[in-house]
C-alpha cells in the first residue's frame, strides 16, 4: 500500500504513524493527521460518490466544512452516520466509509441512467409530471425518494452518549484563523474571559497552508506561538473540533464539539459529542471565506477541485492531488497555488478569464515557467470517472462569445478559483444585514447587531495586515465593553501574503458548446444537482424572487446550505434579470451552519430523562403485583390490577365490587398536597375558594372549588384545618403545580400584605385510601385509638398512630363508601402499605386502580375537574351552587358569576344520562343531539364527559354537559355514534348511587 | 435568549423563567362595585404595544418569586427588572 500522490515531506501529518482504513470495502493507508479526503487523494482515489439527482460521479471539491460532493456513509450499524463530509473526517485506525447514492457500486451505478435523461429532468420535473391523479403522489414519492438521495439514516438506536454544556463568557471568537487568534489574544491580554472555537482539529485556518509572514515570522510559527500563549492563560478557553452552528438573539450561540468522533473504538468515558450553549457578552466573528467555484459545462467531475483546497492538501497533508494541473481563475490569489504546485514538481497551465493581468503576475509566471491562457475559458471537460482533458477557447472582449479555435489539453487535475465568499452565514443568522460588494463580487456584513464584530476575510477584508490590525482593535474594544480595560501593547507590526486577493472579475457563467438553457451541465449547487439552466428555467417560468428560485430549483437547500453555490446562483439571476446582484437579494440563512446530530441536541434528555417519571413510595409493590399503569401528568399510577389474565373490564368490575362490598385500597399519594400556614391563612382561603372557611374547626375537613377570575372551575379538593393557623390543602393529581403557582401568584402580586406561606408537600406524604364497609374494622386493627363514628366522623381528620407510625387519618370519601385516607410520611409509605395489606387479608382487601376510582366516583356523580369540566363550566353549571358562598364579599371568580354570559339561562349543565337499552356504554366525547339526521352536520346540544359500565348498578351510566340540562331531567336525547347507530338516553340527575350518602357518612 | 436579572437572585439563564403577560393591572379593590365594562377590561384587555412593555415574570426554577420586567417588544431587549409593588418606571430610557 503506497501513497501514490503523497509528497516525501511537508504537512502536519505524521509519516511515522500509518493508519489503515477502509473505503468501499478496500483497505487503504493514510497517516495520523490525515482526513479521509486527504488520505483518499494520496491514494489517487478521486471518485467518492454519486450525485443526488443525476447520479453523476463526484469527487472532492473542497478541503473543509463547505464540501458539497464528498459525502460518505461512515461506520456501520448503530453508529452509522450519513452524509459525513470526507474533508472533515479525521482518519483513525479501523475507520470504514462507503459511497452514497449508488447501486451496485460507485463505479457502476444503475441510477446514472438519470444522467442520460437529464434533458427531461429539469427543476420542478417531479411536481409537473406526477400531478395526476393527486392522490397518487404518495405512491410516486416512494420511488422518487428511493432514486434520489444521500446517505441512509441509522436504523438502530445509537449507543453513544452526548452531553450538553452551558457556558458564559465576555468575548467569544468564532474561528481561529490568524484574525480570530489575534482578536482572542487582544481580548485575553486586556483581561476578558475569552472563548475561541474552531471547527478544525488544528487551529490556524487557511494561513497554515500559506507562505504568509506575520511580524517577520512564518505564519505557521506565529500561529503556534499565539496558540501556546492562549492555552497558557487561565481566562481563555480554546476549543478545537468545535463548530458554531447557530447564532440567536443576544449573542446566544450553539456549538457542536466533536469529542471522540475521531477516536477508534471510543470506549472512553467521554461523550461522542458535546453541545455547547454559549451566552457571550461580545461576539467576534472570524470565520474567513469560502472560495467560489466557476460555472462552466462539466465543472463537477472528479478531479475538479477548488484551488484553495489543492493548496491545503499540498501544504497541510503533503498530498499533491495531480501532476498535470490546469488552473482556471479570475483573480491573482490563485496563482499562489500554481507556484506551490510547481514547487512540488507538478506541471501547471493557468487559464485566466481576465484579458489583462498585472505585470507582477506576468513576471511570476515567467519565473515559474507557468503556461498561461489569458482571456480564455474552460468550455467543457472530459473523462468518465475522472477528468482527463479540458477544452478551452478564447473569449471575446465582452465575454459574451468566443473568438478563435477550441483547444483541448490533457490534465489530471483542474483547479478553479472564482473569488471568495465571506462566510456570512452565522452573521446573517444573528440578523445582521448584508450588502453586495462589487470589489469582491460577494456579500459582506453591512449592519451589525449589538455587541458584535466581524473581522478579516469574514468581513470582506482581504488585506492581511489591515485585517490583523482590525482584529487587534476588535479584541481590545470587545474586552473594554465588558469592563476589561487593561492597556496592552499593539502586537501586530508587519504582515503580508505572497499574493493578496484583491478583486475578481464577474462572469456569472461560461458559455459552453451548447446553450446554457438546453440542459447543459453548468453546475451551481453540486449537492442538489442544480445547474445554470435550472435557474434560467425558473426565471422563464416566473419564479423570479430569490426565495421562489431557491424553492423551485432547490439551489442552496442541501445539507451544505449552499455554501459554495448561493452567490453564483444570485449572479446568474442578476445576469438574467439585468439588475445588480445586490438588488436580486439573498435568501435567509438559518441554523444549523453545518449538519448537527439530533443526539447532541437532545443531550442527556433521552429515554427516562426525556420526561421525568414520578413514582410513589409504593410503586414497586404495584409493579410486583401486576398493575397496568396509566400516566397522570408525570405520575405513573396503577390503572387496574388484572388477576389471572383478566381483561380490563373484568378487573375493574371485580375491584369495584370489592370496594363496595368489603374493602378496597388505592394508592392516592399522587394527590396534590399544599401546606398552608400563617395568621392570614383563613382569610386567604376565603378568597381562593368559593365557599366560606372562617368557621372551620381544627380537625375538620371541607371540600372546596377553585375558580379563576372568569368564574370557571379550575381545581377542587379537600382542605383540612390542622391547627390555629395551619391548613392542609389537597388538589387534583394533575393540577398540583398549577394550583401552587396560582396561590403564589395572588400572594405575591395582589395581596402582598397577607402573612401566608405555601409549601408543596405532595411528595412528603404517602396516602393510602382504604374504602368499603370493612374499612373501619381494618383500620381499627392497626391503631390503638378509637376511630368509631363519634371519634372520627365523616369529614374529620385525626392525627393518630397507624402501625406505630405517626399518621394523619382523614375521613373523606371520593367513592361514596366509608373511607379513610391514611397519610404517613413517605419514607414509611411502603411499610404501612405492607402492614395494611397483611391485616386486610381476612377482608379480602383488593387493591384498585384509577379506572375503578373513576367508576366509583361517577356512580356517586362526583366530578373530575378536567374531565367533566373543560374550563368553561361555572359551579352553577355543575349543580354546585351549594358550595358558592352568598355571604362572602369577595372571592376569585365571584364577580364573573354575574356577567351576562355566565348568568344566562340555557348554558350547558352537568347531567346524568341513562341509556334506554340499558347496555350501551356511550363513548366519552360523543355528541348529544335533539334530532338525528342521517349524517352530520347535526345540531349539537351537548357532549358525554364520563361514561362507564357500573358494576354496582348492573347497567351503564354517563355524565354529560347538556344545554339547559338542569331543566331537562326525564327528557330523551339522542347520541349518534361513529358507526351510524343512534342511541337513546334519558336525562337524569348525575348522582346514580346512594343519593343520601348513608354509606360514606356512617 | 437572554440572561435575565432576577431582583432576588441576580443574573440567571432565561430558561429558568416564565412570562405571565402585562403587569400593573390591579385587581379592582371591590369587584362588586365595578360595572361589566370595567370588569371586562380587567379580565380581557391588554395593551399589546410595539415598544416598551411592562410584564410579569416568575423565576420558576429558582426563587419562585414574581417580579416585573420592562422589555422592548421589537428588540426583545430587557431594559429593567424590579420587584412587585415597586412603581412603574418611566418610558423614556429606551
Amino acid at each position: 500500500m503506497f501513497n501514490r500522490n503523497r509528497l516525501i515531506s511537508g504537512g502536519s501529518i505524521d509519516r511515522n504513524k500509518p493508519i489503515n482504513f477502509k473505503f468501499n470495502g478496500q483497505t487503504f493507508k493514510g497517516y495520523e493527521g490525515d482526513t479521509l479526503a486527504s488520505a483518499l487523494l494520496a491514494n489517487d482515489v478521486h471518485l467518492i460518490g454519486r450525485s443526488f439527482k443525476y447520479h453523476r460521479p463526484r469527487g472532492i471539491l473542497t478541503s473543509g466544512s463547505e464540501e458539497p460532493n464528498a459525502l460518505v456513509q461512515l461506520n456501520k450499524e448503530s453508529r452509522t452516520e450519513p452524509n459525513a463530509r470526507a474533508t472533515e473526517i479525521e482518519l483513525y485506525e479501523g475507520l470504514e466509509a462507503s459511497s452514497q447514492n449508488c447501486w451496485p457500486s460507485v463505479k457502476y451505478d444503475i441510477g446514472a441512467l438519470n444522467n442520460l435523461f437529464s434533458r427531461i429532468l429539469p427543476a420542478g420535473f417531479y411536481y409537473k409530471t406526477f400531478m395526476w391523479p393527486p392522490s397518487a403522489w404518495m405512491f410516486y414519492e416512494y420511488f422518487i425518494r428511493r432514486a434520489a438521495g444521500l446517505g441512509e439514516a441509522p436504523k438502530e438506536k445509537n449507543p453513544d452518549r452526548y452531553e450538553q454544556k452551558f457556558f458564559y463568557c465576555d468575548v467569544m471568537v468564532v474561528g481561529a484563523g490568524v484574525t480570530g487568534l489575534t482578536a482572542a489574544l487582544a481580548a485575553a491580554r486586556s483581561g476578558a474571559n475569552v472563548l475561541i472555537v474552531d471547527e478544525k482539529p488544528e487551529m490556524g485556518g487557511y494561513l497554515l497552508s500559506s507562505k504568509a509572514k506575520i511580524n517577520n515570522m512564518d505564519a505557521k510559527e506565529w500561529i503556534k506561538e499565539t496558540l501556546s500563549e492562549l492555552n497558557s492563560l487561565s481566562n481563555v478557553t480554546v476549543l478545537n473540533r468545535t463548530t458554531a452552528t447557530g447564532y440567536y438573539d443576544y449573542n446566544y450561540i450553539t456549538a457542536l464539539q466533536k469529542v471522540t468522533n475521531h477516536i477508534e473504538n471510543s470506549n472512553s468515558k467521554l461523550p461522542r459529542e458535546r453541545f455547547w450553549r454559549i451566552r457571550s457578552k461580545e461576539v467576534i466573528l472570524a470565520q474567513g471565506a469560502f472560495e467560489r467555484p466557476l460555472v462552466f459545462s462539466g465543472n463537477d467531475r472528479p478531479g475538479i477541485m477548488m484551488a484553495s483546497a489543492a493548496q491545503v492538501f499540498i501544504s497541510q497533508y503533503g498530498v499533491l492531488p495531480g501532476n498535470s494541473i490546469t488552473l482556471f481563475t479570475n483573480n491573482d490569489h490563485a496563482y499562489t497555488v500554481a507556484v506551490e504546485a510547481i514547487s512540488k514538481g507538478a506541471k501547471v497551465v493557468v487559464i485566466d478569464l481576465r484579458s489583462n493581468v498585472s505585470n507582477e503576475i506576468t513576471k511570476l509566471c515567467e519565473q515559474n515557467k507557468i503556461e498561461t491562457y489569458n482571456s480564455h475559458a474552460v468550455t467543457s471537460t472530459h473523462g468518465s470517472k475522472k477528468v482527463n482533458a479540458i477544452t478551452l477557447q478564447e473569449l471575446s472582449n465582452d465575454k459574451q462569445s468566443f473568438v478563435g479555435d477550441a483547444v483541448t489539453i490533457n490534465t489530471d487535475l483542474l483547479l478553479m478559483s472564482g473569488g471568495w465568499n465571506p462566510a456570512v452565514q452565522l452573521f446573517s443568522q444573528s440578523r445582521g444585514k448584508l450588502k453586495y460588494d462589487d470589489q469582491i463580487s460577494s456579500f459582506i456584513p453591512d449592519v451589525l447587531v449589538d455587541n458584535q464584530y466581524v473581522i478579516g476575510t469574514n468581513n470582506g477584508n482581504f488585506n492581511l495586515k489591515q485585517s490583523l490590525i482590525d482584529s487587534l482593535n476588535a479584541g481590545i474594544s470587545a474586552a473594554k465593553e465588558t469592563g476589561n480595560k487593561k492597556d496592552i501593547e499593539e502586537f501586530i507590526s508587519e504582515a503580508s501574503e505572497p499574493q493578496e486577493f484583491t478583486t475578481s472579475e464577474v462572469v456569472p457563467y461560461v458559455l459552453g458548446s451548447k446553450p446554457v438553457t438546453h440542459g447543459s451541465k453548468h453546475f451551481i449547487d453540486f449537492q442538489n444537482d442544480v445547474t445554470a439552466s435550472d435557474i434560467f428555467l425558473a426565471q422563464r417560468e416566473g419564479y423570479i424572487s430569490v426565495e421562489h428560485t431557491k424553492r423551485y430549483t432547490t439551489t442552496g437547500m442541501a445539507t451544505d446550505q449552499g455554501k459554495t453555490s448561493n452567490v453564483n446562483a444570485l449572479a446568474i439571476m442578476s445576469h438574467i434579470q439585468k439588475k445588480p446582484v445586490g438588488e436580486v437579494g439573498h435568501t435567509t440563512f438559518r441554523p444549523p451552519y453545518v449538519p448537527q446530530t439530533f443526539g447532541a441536541m437532545a443531550g442527556r434528555n433521552v429515554d427516562q430523562f426525556f420526561d421525568p417519571q414520578r413514582l410513589t413510595a409504593v410503586h414497586q409493590w404495584h409493579k410486583d403485583n401486576g398493575a397496568v399503569f396509566e400516566d397522570v401528568g408525570q405520575w405513573k399510577r396503577p390503572y387496574f390490577y388484572p388477576k389471572n389474565k383478566e381483561n380490563m373490564k373484568d378487573a375493574v368490575n371485580r375491584e369495584c365490587l370489592a370496594a363496595r362490598n368489603s374493602v378496597g385500597i388505592l394508592d392516592a399519594s399522587t394527590l396534590g398536597k399544599i401546606d398552608i400556614q400563617g395568621p392570614d391563612a383563613a382569610k386567604f382561603l376565603n378568597l381562593i375558594y368559593t365557599n366560606a372557611w372562617s368557621k372551620l374547626e381544627i380537625g375538620a375537613c371541607r371540600y372546596g372549588l377553585m375558580c379563576n377570575e372568569h368564574g370557571m372551575v379550575f381545581d377542587d379538593g379537600v382542605t383540612t384545618r390542622i391547627g390555629e393557623n395551619h391548613y392542609h390543602m389537597t388538589t387534583t393529581s394533575g393540577g398540583a403545580a398549577r394550583v401552587m403557582s396560582w396561590l403564589e401568584e395572588f400572594l405575591q402580586t395582589e395581596w402582598l400584605d397577607m402573612k401566608v406561606y405555601c409549601t408543596s408537600v405532595t411528595e412528603q406524604w404517602t396516602v393510602l385510601s382504604i374504602c368499603g364497609p370493612k374499612s373501619r374494622e381494618l383500620l381499627a386493627s392497626l391503631t390503638d385509638e378509637n376511630i368509631d363514628n363519634t371519634n372520627l366522623p365523616y369529614m374529620r381528620m385525626r392525627p393518630i398512630k397507624v402501625c406505630g407510625i405517626e399518621a394523619r387519618v382523614f375521613r373523606i370519601s371520593f367513592t361514596g363508601e366509608l373511607s379513610f385516607e391514611i397519610n404517613v410520611p413517605a419514607r414509611y409509605g411502603k411499610f404501612v402499605w405492607d402492614k395494611v395489606m397483611e391485616a386486610g387479608k381476612q377482608y379480602k382487601i383488593t387493591p384498585y386502580g384509577t379506572e375503578t376510582m373513576h367508576v366509583l366516583r361517577a356512580e356517586k356523580g362526583f366530578i373530575i375537574v378536567g374531565q367533566d369540566t373543560d374550563g368553561s363550566a361555572t359551579p352553577s353549571d355543575l349543580n354546585m351552587d351549594w358550595i358558592v358562598s352568598k355571604k362572602k364579599e369577595d372571592f376569585l371568580g365571584k364577580r364573573s358569576f354575574v356577567r351576562s354570559d355566565t348568568a344566562r339561562e340555557n348554558r350547558k349543565h352537568l347531567v346524568g344520562l341513562l341509556v334506554n337499552d340499558k347496555k350501551t356504554v356511550l363513548p366519552e366525547g360523543s355528541h348529544i343531539v335533539d334530532e338525528a339526521n342521517k349524517k352530520p352536520p347535526m345540531k349539537m346540544s351537548g357532549h358525554i364527559t364520563s361514561s362507564y359500565h357500573s358494576p354496582t348498578l348492573g347497567y351503564p351510566i354517563a355524565m354529560a354537559m347538556l344545554k339547559n340540562g338542569k331543566n331537562r331531567h326525564g327528557e330523551i336525547v339522542l347520541i349518534p355514534l361513529m358507526n351510524g347507530k343512534v342511541i337513546e338516553a334519558t336525562v337524569t340527575d348525575s348522582v346514580f348511587y346512594d343519593k343520601e350518602g348513608a354509606r360514606q357518612n356512617d | 435568549m437572554f440572561v435575565i436579572k432576577c431582583p432576588y437572585c441576580g443574573e440567571r439563564d432565561q430558561t429558568e423563567f416564565s412570562c405571565h403577560g402585562e403587569s400593573h393591572i390591579a385587581r379592582p379593590e371591590n369587584p362588586n362595585e365595578v360595572n361589566d365594562k370595567e370588569w371586562g377590561e380587567y379580565l380581557f384587555f391588554r395593551s399589546n404595544p410595539k415598544g416598551i412593555h411592562y410584564e410579569r415574570w416568575t423565576h420558576d426554577h429558582g426563587c419562585r418569586q414574581w417580579f416585573n420586567v420592562k422589555r422592548h417588544t421589537v428588540t426583545d431587549k430587557i431594559i429593567q427588572t424590579y420587584t412587585m409593588g415597586e412603581s412603574k418606571p418611566e418610558d423614556n430610557n429606551v
